[in-house]
């Protein structure tokens, strides 16, 4: 299957099954250019899964994911992996795997570091950087390798609130120069500041799909209304 | 015992030609056995570590075992296949240094390989699922596992080193002892401690420990040089 024109990513009717239990379910969206989409559900949802499913870590068991063809994306998982080097050689090693252009990989390395503000962390080994600082360097080394969508796994997770306000800047930013971006979260108030679109998960299944502000001045289903209102099981 | 002691550091410090060649060859025949040894189970057990098929268990279980095969038994293996009816016998390399690298390599290989399995499993647990994200399959991921396993890789071959340059038994069945040309530190020391010369046996495990202590600190000066280059990159 192939994603139509105007859409980057379209998952038909995609669904996982483990133990004989779905934990996707069906689930249909597409995704179009230039907008932030929220993946918004309690606990155990399966956002984080759906996301692997998009970008192709995990293949779903039946139903289809299409990219459109020539539609780089770039996964940043929650708890963002380093290898045993510097940030800058973090940044490299992944321009490498994606087989970006040897003679400019450091030029576009360092241009990623300073666009998020690690300019003092070039040579400091990644995985000494604070929590704020490792995820603000994973979202550059997925910047970095220039992707139209970019896929994130709830990245602010486990940050303090200095450390999330300055991600969530930075989300914004990658927002207003046309990245696409797909991101999963439980907290209601982000995706209250950054969404424009919901998709909203509950059990493996797609409950909703609908503009932001239409989410949070009506849900349309219960579930969702007992989301937002804390009390959903 | 204290004269034996007294005459042995003399005898280190006399520059006697013959002491030293045995010195020199037996260098040589460990070092080329340890190398040979970890060129073939470096890859071979991250290969190991990366790739499922029916059997890898019955493999491991195997490999493990050799870990402990009597050097003996590994001299007796080497020698039936170098003998004159043997199937390598052609080759014309029993009672040669070479017979006496394969032994001392066919000790080092299995020790090198199974920690570097180990080595290697335990980093594709960890970075698995980043290298997949940025497209890389398990064997494109082989270089970066190896070099982020580097000093445990060390410590493996380090440890097959230790095998290898202790090792008597199988080289003096493959080697033959020869005066001048196959006989090494160890083989040197059983024979002359037999006939009571006690000052050559003791210089030579001086030169034995001594070289294991130099090889011991450079790793450890590797190890701390790789993190303080790591940390400047």
């Amino acid at each position: 299957m192939k994603a139509d024109v105007d859409h980057l990513l379209r998952l038909a009717d995609v669904s996982l099954i483990r133990a004989g239990r779905p934990l996707i379910d069906g689930v249909s969206f597409a995704l179009e250019h230039g907008s932030v989409v929220m993946l918004l559900g309690p606990n155990g949802a399966g956002k984080s899964l759906l996301l692997k499913i998009c970008h192709g870590l995990i293949d779903p068991d039946c139903g289809e994911r299409a990219w459109a063809r020539a539609t780089p994306h770039a996964y940043v998982s929650q708890t963002s992996l380093f290898l045993r080097r510097s940030a800058l050689a973090n940044v490299l090693h992944t321009l490498s795997l994606v087989g970006w252009p040897k003679l400019t990989r450091r030029r576009r390395a360092l241009r990623a570091l300073v666009k998020f503000g690690l300019k003092d962390f070039i040579h400091h080994p990644a995985r000494r950087l604070s929590g704020g600082e490792q995820q603000k360097l994973a979202i550059a080394r997925a910047w970095a390798t220039n992707p139209t969508v970019l896929l994130l796994d709830e990245p602010t997770a486990s940050l303090d609130p200095k450390a999330t306000k300055e991600v969530e800047g930075q989300i914004a930013d990658l927002r207003r120069e046309g990245v696409t971006i797909l991101m999963s979260t439980h907290d209601i108030s982000q995706a209250r500041r950054l969404a424009e679109r919901i998709l909203f998960l509950h059990a493996g299944r797609l409950l909703e799909d609908t503009r932001a502000s239409l989410f949070f001045s009506g849900p349309s289903t219960t579930a969702a209304r007992h989301f937002l209102d804390g009390v959903l099981q | 015992m204290s004269l034996g002691f007294s005459d042995a550091v003399g005898l280190l410090s006399s520059g006697d030609p013959v002491f030293w060649q045995i010195v020199g060859r037996s260098l040589e025949v460990t070092v080329l056995a340890v190398l040979s040894a970890a060129l073939l189970a470096l890859p071979l057990g991250a290969a190991l570590a990366l790739h499922r098929f029916p059997g890898r268990g019955a493999l491991l279980v195997l490999l493990n075992t050799l870990m402990g095969f009597p050097p003996i038994l590994a001299g007796l293996f080497i020698y039936l296949m170098l003998s004159r009816s043997g199937p390598l016998g052609f080759l014309g390399l029993l009672y040669t240094p070479k017979a006496m690298i394969a032994a001392q390599a066919l000790l080092a290989f299995p020790i090198i390989l199974a920690l570097a399995r180990q080595t290697i499993e335990d980093l594709w647990l960890e970075y698995e699922e980043h290298l997949r994200a940025w497209g890389s399959s398990p064997l494109r991921a082989i270089p970066t596992l190896l070099w982020e396993g580097r000093y445990s890789l060390l410590t493996a071959v380090l440890a097959g080193l230790g095998r290898a340059a202790g090792e008597v038994g199988a080289v003096l069945i493959v080697g033959g002892n020869i005066a001048g040309y196959t006989r090494t530190m160890t083989t040197t020391i059983a024979l002359e401690t037999s006939k009571g010369d006690l000052p050559l046996a003791v210089g030579l495990g001086l030169v034995l420990l001594f070289v294991m202590l130099l090889v011991n600190s450079a790793i450890l000066f590797l190890s701390r040089l790789g993190t303080w280059i790591e940390a400047r990159a």
